[in-house]
């Protein structure tokens, strides 16, 4: 794709969960639970990865893996050429630094018992970046980067509005000049008119940091806006990975079809073609034999290998990937 | 107002006021503030609006469901059904209705399921209260609700408890319940935002058939015009408390009068039209406690002047039949300030 090594190159991550002992630990273990089985992607500095998957997909633990907030199982994740996943503590602190993550929920995700300025600050002291009337300065400069009064400085998180939190966290995402930031479902929490407000933000401020974006979703819409490229999750697996436009133009899995057939539309005048899938997600504990998409699939050409054996992530057109045993054949 | 088609509404709002008295002089929370619009038989009227515009105090007020205190619903709120006002009905006759004529059902599908009886024992109860059904007969009739809301193997699923389902087969349950008694009315909030998009599209389609075999009309409340277009017939926008907008689905979408309808049309990320910025409403909803004087829009709104800071506009005739609109703008469309 390009000829500059990415800023972050993930391969093969998995991430099993182990079955829990029932009976206070005496009992039959419970089967694993593979949130995350396999996933391989790279983000090129400066752009934005939309991940895209429903609950219980594994996108948010690939988030949490990628910045060690939770250890992964297997798999490497190199971040500008080192290995995130083999990093000694000290320097995973270092790096820290240079690896950011703004939550969904930016109430749960802010301490009601700080103010901004304390929530802001932290980070500053942590990575001994800014101290005193320093970092004061440091705080008022955030605040306005993020389109916040100064004066909100001194409030709580409940006195803030939905959209207010939010610029908040993305402040303290930003106070420590990272070059990489995963955003998980930054606008999922907020109302509509304040989510486009949020996402113009994120656009701006990747442009003005020539800031590297995860970008986590449910919905491809949102993803539209923001991504150079996409991928799209299931049951663990990325089913299909493509720059953005291939994939809103030509998609090649039944998944990702369906999942942009089921985005409503705001237009009572467009045609609906709304593949309404059957069913619901398999327990990843559980998955279905052979390709994990077949008991919901609806494509016509479903057969008796999709129940055997699972389709490989495959080169389709160049810089496309489909893990369909039909993602060559037109539809 | 016109009639579709004619006919008389089914249900009937007017200038419904619910008001919240807030602890610690935080002053009195208008939460609805004089709400009017009818709902005609068989129709899908979408209700729409961000948190904190009142939606859902106005769906919950039909029902009389605002706890009281802290709410209260003013004198000279009015809600007419079948000749009677809601509002002052008898709590024997109110209970007659509720869950029977008007059914409900809610947003977040595990909540209102009760976690220790099974569902089928769930949905059976109304039909059990309001139709006097015997045992055998409530649970031959809960298994056949099942089936109408398309839940497989409804014979062993009747006896499931609401942890043994997936979010997506919880809602059809709460649906199950609310449609056992054939009401005339659904009250739908938000059915499908605590869902995934693929069971969203599931639970839309099956309010649509559901919709079309039993002939009940559908207040959809939603903060999302993306499912308004696909399914409602009529359009409510609320906005601080108040209807702002109201049309016909089709003549919203094409031509919204009101400036916050504008606003949150364009500001929804979409497949069909990818944009570099996505166009915003500036600023954040008021607090229910102080809604600004003037339009309630105003400091929000990039058209306005002197006159929306001042008078608060009516719902004003915007042309077409059925169509209102609460802004100036209606009256002095040279006011308008073209796009930046």
């Amino acid at each position: 794709m390009n000829a500059t090594a990415p800023l972050v190159d993930v391969r093969d991550l998995v991430k099993h969960y182990p079955g829990e002992r029932a009976w206070l630990g005496l009992g039959k273990p419970k089967r694993v639970v593979r949130a995350v089985d396999g996933v391989s992607f790279t983000i090129a500095a400066g752009q934005t990865l939309g991940l895209v998957g429903e609950s219980g997909s594994g996108k948010s633990t690939v988030a949490r893996t990628l910045l060690r907030l939770t250890e992964p199982t297997g798999g490497a994740a190199l971040f500008e050429g080192r290995d995130v996943f083999a990093l000694p503590p000290g320097e995973l602190r270092a790096l820290r630094r240079r690896m950011q993550i703004v939550f969904q929920d930016p109430y749960s995700s802010l301490n009601p018992r700080m103010t901004v300025r304390q929530t802001l600050r932290e980070p500053l002291a942590i990575h001994r970046l800014a101290a005193g009337a320093d970092a004061d300065a440091r705080v008022a400069a955030l605040l306005d980067e993020v389109g916040l009064d100064g004066a909100l400085a001194d409030s709580y998180p409940h006195e803030l509005s939905g959209g207010q939190r939010q610029r908040v966290g993305i402040a303290r995402a930003l106070s420590v000049e990272p070059a990489f930031i995963v955003c998980d479902e930054p606008v999922s929490a907020l109302d509509v008119s304040v989510q486009a407000q949020v996402l113009n933000l994120l656009t701006d401020l990747q442009r003005r940091h020539r800031l590297t974006y995860l970008f986590i979703a449910h919905d491809l819409a949102v993803v539209r806006h923001t991504a150079e490229q996409v991928a799209v999750m299931y049951l663990g697996k990325i089913v299909e990975r493509a720059p953005a436009t291939a994939v809103y133009q030509g998609p090649r899995h039944p998944y990702t079809r369906s999942l942009l057939s089921a985005v409503p539309v705001p237009d009572p005048h467009a045609p609906r073609r709304r593949i309404v899938l059957s069913g619901d997600v398999p327990s990843p504990a559980n998955p279905p034999p052979g390709c994990p998409f077949h008991p919901r699939c609806p494509h016509p050409k479903k057969n008796e290998r999709c129940r055997t054996e699972v389709p490989a992530l495959r080169e389709i057109t160049p810089g496309h990937l489909a893990a369909c045993h039909f993602a060559a054949e037109p539809m | 107002m016109t009639q579709p088609g004619g006919t008389a509404p089914l249900l009937a709002v007017r200038d419904l006021k619910t008001y919240f008295v807030t602890g610690r002089g935080g002053g009195t929370a208008r939460a609805v503030d004089g709400v009017s619009f009818e709902l005609y038989p068989g129709e899908t009227l979408g209700i729409v609006g961000e948190s904190g515009c009142g939606k859902t105090v106005t769906s919950l007020s039909i029902l009389r469901l605002i706890p009281e205190p802290p709410g209260h619903i003013r004198p000279g709120s009015y809600i007419e059904f079948d000749g009677r006002n809601l509002l002052t009905l008898a709590p024997r006759d109110l209970r007659a209705i509720r869950g029977n004529r008007i059914a409900m059902v809610f947003q977040e599908p595990m909540t209102s399921l009760n976690p220790v009886f099974t569902v089928g024992d769930q949905i059976a109860e109304a039909a059990v209260v309001h139709q006097g059904l015997s045992r055998g007969a409530a649970r031959a009739r809960a298994i056949d609700m099942l089936r109408l809301v398309g839940i497989p193997d409804p014979e062993t699923r009747v006896d499931d408890y609401p942890h043994q389902l997936s979010g997506g087969m919880r809602q059809r349950v709460v649906i199950a319940m609310a449609l056992v008694c054939r009401p005339q009315i659904l009250i739908a909030d938000e059915p499908t935002t605590a869902l995934d998009v693929t069971i969203q599209a599931q639970i839309l389609e099956l309010l649509e058939r559901l919709q079309a075999e039993l002939g009940m009309a559908v207040m959809l409340i939603t903060h999302d015009l993306g499912v308004v277009a696909g399914t409602a017939d009529r359009v409510v926008v609320m906005y601080a408390g108040q209807v702002v907008e109201t049309a016909s689905t089709a003549e919203l979408f094409a031509g919204p009068r009101h400036p916050y309808t504008e606003g949150l049309l364009a500001s929804i990320p979409r497949l069909d039209r990818p944009a570099d910025r996505l166009t915003s409403i500036p600023g954040n909803v008021p607090a229910a406690t102080h809604w600004p004087a003037g339009c309630r829009f105003h400091p929000r709104c990039p058209h306005a002047w002197d006159k929306c800071r001042r008078e608060e506009p009516p719902l004003l005739d915007a042309g077409t039949p059925g169509h209102t609109a609460r802004c100036w703008l209606v009256v002095e469309p040279q006011r308008r300030r073209p796009a930046p």
